[in-house]
């Protein structure tokens, strides 16, 4: 039997990529021309009488304009759940807060549809994912903090925990709706009152919860969500009395809110960026590796900040594992994000787009190797290929910085402690994976690598019961699980 | 490179026999499957919205790479002259459409069935090597695959001696497979793993490699007798082991999902898969089969939905 | 006696007695150094600074640290956090205990010099018994509290998954001007119990206890850079306990509003986990507990499939 080595084989893909567009109803769910702020139980003009638009960045189409909040605005928030903290919510008992909680969950439930269209025009990313990953699981989250509300005092060993008071919450672009759960859902539990900020670019999904939560009957004041920029927020952050920050975006403003509390007494969760290590071994399972990869670092356009934005590849397999990554990179649908096929959907705005693209070409000064799959995205809209760089160092700024877009960076390695202080060699430590069929390595690895989540055989699994969140400058506290209830506790 | 590469140490052939050592890979070590992850990727291929001119096609597609089964002990030859006449005429008030690939009988039937297809193109597959169990001699196997070519088989579909696999003997899987290879001549060789005696994908995908190896055209996952037969999972564990194989040989390896694919609906989600795993090549019924008995009638009523915008019903299509 | 007569004879400084003639034998006097990667040095700056007595009274001289000691302190402790934080728990449960040992054994020392430094003999005396009691107590913890706050989470997706905690790194503590060695004891140890390594100021009014912990460290198994020990001025070295970019926390004990702040912002740096214990009483049961330990941990959440084959499970 003859064994013919032919470097020049290559699979063909582009059936993959033409099937008839099944798009999503977009009628599925209305957006109104204008959206006001949440303020104390109902939907409230801004005083600065401000708006700003929201663009679906799909097509660059404007969808809505939003309220733009001042300080006089945030003002009335934090007056808002100060109040209702005081008068009803600190007072309620835990299984009444717990059912408030559970009615968001199902109403959310109800709604899924349409929350998931919304999501999927404000933000740009595949429905699909809307459909399968964020609604429910943003639903689930409210359904897994609703049944801690009357039993904090088993989850802390010998204290009595005590609710913070108001919390002050600003929430990232890339996972609307479910940061919004993430951050609501165990605030609530915790029996304190809310503040919430989306990001300004994707504040659609947010405003739905606040309808959800007027329709639940949630008692007024108890959750607020006020629209706007960076502005907003710092006026929110600074608020004298919030009590605690729960923020979720980039380092660099992860570090600002640091700063602007110090002296005070908030407390505050920060969930900031990462540049996690997706490391491959040899004995690897690599067809599940290579699509943990895929996962990892192309999941919604890469804005995930725990993204595989790293991978490392054993040098015996680097070929093979790089051959298997560019035929599945073939198979991945860029486009319309409402169209249900699509993998891989609108990058979220075009100042993000900017900045992905300002790494492609860092990358390529750099002297990495730029390799893109051959599919064809819209002309309109703010839109990236699937993006490998080989040949990279770990020195080079696109293996170090993050880059927050489908772009990834493979290095290769030899040995287990090569490959550990090369992952670690990082500021960040939110996340990190790990691919081998040896148990021992596996915990080797876990046990080592300097990270908040580590995936071992598998990578970007997210579960309402599973606590998230990083170490070094990803970071610090805990959100999801029981670990996420403390955040909002005080324990005496 | 010659297949074996005889070992002839002046010093040492004193003291042991010659001895020959095969080109074979080892099987002992095979890329390792995770289960969880093989789940999850098939899982995903059932995302796909196939809507429109690609359901129509894919349904069009589904019916031509149908291998029409009936592997019964009562099969007789007025149960398989009516098959082939299926085969051929699968719904006659549509015209156009495509016939099935090839009926799949047992050795007994082939010469009834090739005289009932006569011209028409479709292909008579028998199974063979003591099918379903294969739990005879090698000798019985050979004699029982010579018998269905003589009877003018295009195809066989062997089993592979499942006992033996699960003892280790892998180079007597590969040795098995690689004599009813030869003795097939000019008909194609599908090697049916029995997927669902094996137990997990790692035995899957070692028993892929094997067979490919000792030169099957095409692997096929079941019998159609033990449960579980043909899944989504193993197949897909069977379509990255045919994609490995390409890449290490330049050899194109066919591939054969069978029992419990009755839905159009699955079918297409195959089609998904083996799109995306394998590419375009493999799209036609060169590359790929369903082996399935009553998966036409499903596709037929789907076509005809998709024709008349009308829900269809079970008595407006022949059985068999 | 005389306020001036006193303060003459305050030991170990002083060489005659009140009527100017030499002692029969001359007491040999302690050199209090700093404590830097398990090795005595002293301070790179060459500078020192009298502890004295509420009386006036100079009881020794001690190292003023400067910033390139810290530095030199945190390389020490770097290097030490890989091999301390992966011991088992129950090793370092073992050295906490030989630490409570030793003390336990040169109390009257430190009951000393606690009274050398104004502590009444009977506060003295509790101090540093309590302190022993403190590395006892954290002793046991070491491989304890992760069984208390690791959780298994039930995910609905076919993996296991479960959280523990681990230690932070590199921890810089400013411990308490009063309660010189308990507050610090206490700070240390719920440190090093959960593997973390450290660098300790020591309280700039009463520092006598903490260089002589830091030989009874040297003595007890505790590996070199786990614990450095520095002397020094608060004001000097604070900014750089909390801007190290290699340091991971930072603990602060009562400092007040102003330099909490000046901690917090500059902490802010590389996002350094900061804790204040601000008028924490080391002396009862509300100075202890394992959630000082919790306070610098970190928790990891680790993610594996699980194989489901047989039973009803439909993967197959």
């Amino acid at each position: 039997m003859a064994t013919k080595k032919n470097n020049t084989l290559k699979l063909k893909f582009e059936s993959a990529r033409s099937y008839a567009p099944a798009p999503e109803s977009r009628s599925a769910a209305t957006i109104n021309e204008r959206y006001e702020l949440f303020i104390n139980g109902k939907f409230d003009k801004p005083q600065g009488k401000k708006y700003f638009d929201s663009i679906n960045p799909a097509t660059e189409e404007k969808l809505s304009s939003i309220a733009e909040a001042g300080a006089a605005d945030v003002d009335r928030a934090v007056k808002a759940a100060r109040n209702a903290y005081d008068t009803t919510w600190k007072k309620m008992p835990g299984k009444e807060r717990g059912k408030y909680i559970f009615r968001i969950a199902r109403m959310m439930q109800e709604r899924a549809r349409e929350l998931a269209v919304v999501e999927t025009l404000d933000g740009g990313k595949p429905i699909r994912e809307s459909r399968d990953f964020d609604v429910p699981t943003a639903a689930n989250h409210f359904f897994y903090y609703a049944g801690w509300a009357d039993k904090l005092e088993y989850a802390f060993p010998a204290k009595k925990p005590q609710s913070l008071g108001v919390a002050g919450q600003i929430v990232p672009w890339n996972f609307p709706l479910l940061m919004a759960a993430w951050k609501i859902a165990p605030a609530l539990a915790t029996g304190n009152t809310v503040v919430l900020k989306p990001a300004e670019n994707t504040s659609l999904t947010a405003l739905r919860l606040a309808e959800i939560i007027q329709e639940a009957d949630l008692p007024p004041g108890v959750v607020n969500i006020i629209t706007g920029a960076g502005a907003t927020g710092a006026a929110l952050v600074n608020h004298p009395d919030v009590n605690k920050i729960a923020f979720t975006g980039s380092t660099e403003v992860g570090k600002i809110i640091a700063r602007s509390i110090a002296g005070t007494n908030k407390k505050a969760t920060l969930e900031l960026g990462g540049k996690a290590a997706n490391i491959i071994f040899d004995d690897a399972p690599l067809d599940q590796a290579v699509e943990g990869v895929v996962n990892g670092i192309f999941f919604n356009q890469g804005h995930v900040c725990c993204a595989g934005s790293r991978l490392y590849v054993q040098e015996s397999v680097y070929k093979e594992v790089l051959r298997k990554l560019k035929d599945r990179l073939e198979t991945l649908i860029v486009g319309d994000p409402m169209d249900k096929n699509t993998d891989i959907g609108a990058i979220n705005s075009k100042e993000q787009l900017n900045n992905i693209n300002k790494y492609l070409k860092i990358g390529q000064q750099e002297g990495a190797e730029m390799y893109q799959s051959s599919v064809p995205i819209p002309a309109k809209g703010f839109y990236c290929r699937p993006t490998i760089f080989t040949n990279v160092a770990q020195s080079s700024r696109i293996s170090q910085e993050e880059i927050f877009g489908p772009v990834l960076t493979i290095q290769t390695f030899r040995t287990e402690d090569e490959v550990i202080e090369k992952a670690n060699n990082s500021p960040y430590g939110l996340s990190a994976g790990v691919w081998t069929d040896k148990g021992s390595k596996i915990f080797n690895l876990t046990t080592k690598l300097r990270a908040g989540v580590v995936w071992a055989n598998t990578y970007n699994q997210f579960d309402p019961a599973s606590p998230f969140g990083g170490y070094k400058e990803s970071g610090y506290g805990r959100e999801g699980g029981l670990h996420g209830l403390a955040p909002y506790l005080n324990l005496s | 490179m010659s297949p074996t590469i005889v070992v002839n140490l002046a010093l040492t052939h004193l003291i042991m026999p010659q001895k020959i050592i095969s080109a074979q890979p080892d099987f002992s070590i095979s890329p390792r499957v995770d289960q969880v992850g093989i789940i999850e990727r098939a899982a995903r291929f059932t995302k796909r919205s196939i809507k429109n001119e690609t359901k129509l096609n894919g349904l069009l597609l589904t019916l031509n790479m149908i291998d029409l089964t009936t592997l019964e002990g009562k099969d007789s030859e007025g149960k398989v002259k009516q098959l082939c006449y299926k085969a051929i005429h699968l719904h006659d008030t549509y015209q156009g459409l495509p016939t099935v690939a090839a009926v799949c009988v047992y050795p007994s039937m082939v010469k009834t069935a090739k005289h009932a297809l006569g011209n028409s193109g479709v292909k008579v597959a028998s199974v063979s090597t003591a099918f379903p169990s294969g739990q005879s001699s090698r000798e019985v196997k050979l004699r029982d695959t010579k018998f269905a070519i003589d009877q003018g088989a295009d195809e066989i579909d062997m089993v592979i001696s499942r006992g033996r696999f699960l003892q280790g003997e892998y180079n007597f899987i590969y040795d098995e497979i690689a004599t009813i290879k030869e003795a097939c001549g000019d008909a194609r060789l599908k090697v049916i793993l029995e997927t669902g005696e094996l137990g997990t994908f790692d035995k899957v995908r070692k028993a892929s490699d094997i067979a490919m190896h000792a030169g099957a055209d095409f692997i096929k996952t079941s019998t159609g007798k033990i449960s579980p037969a043909a899944t989504m999972p193993v197949t897909l564990v069977m379509l990255e082991a045919i994609r490995d194989y390409y890449y290490k040989t330049g050899r194109m390896v066919g591939m054969k999902p069978a029992g419990g694919i009755s839905k159009s609906k699955l079918a297409l989600h195959y089609l998904v898969m083996l799109n995306e795993t394998l590419g375009e090549d493999w799209m036609n019924n060169q590359w790929f089969r369903f082996g399935a008995s009553s998966l036409a009638n499903d596709v037929l009523m789907q076509i005809m939905k998709a024709k008349t915008g009308i829900y269809q019903g079970k008595d407006y299509f022949a059985i068999d | 006696m005389a306020t001036a007569a006193k303060k003459n004879s305050v030991k170990p400084l002083a060489r005659q007695d009140e009527n100017g003639i030499p002692p029969k034998r001359l007491e040999v006097l302690k050199t209090y150094k700093i404590y830097i990667g398990g090795k005595f040095p002293r301070t790179e700056s060459g500078r020192y600074y009298k502890a004295i007595n509420k009386d006036g009274g100079v009881l020794a001289n001690l190292c003023l640290s400067s910033r390139k000691d810290f530095r030199d302190a945190v390389i020490a402790s770097r290097t030490a956090f890989g091999d301390w934080s992966t011991r088992a728990a129950f090793n370092r449960g073992q050295v906490l205990y030989r630490i409570a040992e030793m003390l336990e054994s040169r109390k009257a020392q430190f009951i000393h010099e606690l009274i050398l430094q104004d502590i009444p003999a009977s506060a003295a005396e509790t101090e540093v018994l309590l302190s022993i009691d403190r590395l006892i107590y954290y002793a046991g913890w070491c491989d304890k509290f992760q069984q208390i706050f690791s959780t298994v989470n039930p995910v609905a997706s076919s993996h296991f998954n479960f959280s523990v905690p681990e230690p932070t790194g590199v921890v810089s503590i400013i411990a308490p001007e009063e309660n010189s060695l308990l507050g610090l004891v206490s700070a240390m140890s719920a440190a090093i119990a959960g593997g973390n390594t450290c660098i300790i100021l020591a309280s700039y009014s009463k520092p006598l206890c903490a260089v002589s912990l830091a030989e009874v460290l040297n003595s007890s198994d505790v590996p070199g850079g786990v614990v450095n020990v520095l002397t020094g001025k608060a004001s000097d070295l604070i900014p750089y306990f909390a801007d190290h970019m290699d340091v991971n926390a930072i603990v602060i004990c009562d400092r007040g509003a102003d330099v909490t702040r000046l901690v917090q912002e500059k902490a802010a740096i590389n996002l350094k986990r900061v804790t204040i214990y601000d008028q924490i009483n080391w002396l009862s049961d509300d100075g202890q507990s394992p959630y000082f330990i919790m306070d610098l941990q970190e928790v990891k959440t680790t993610w594996h499939p699980i194989e489901n084959i047989g039973g009803s499970a439909p993967g197959y």
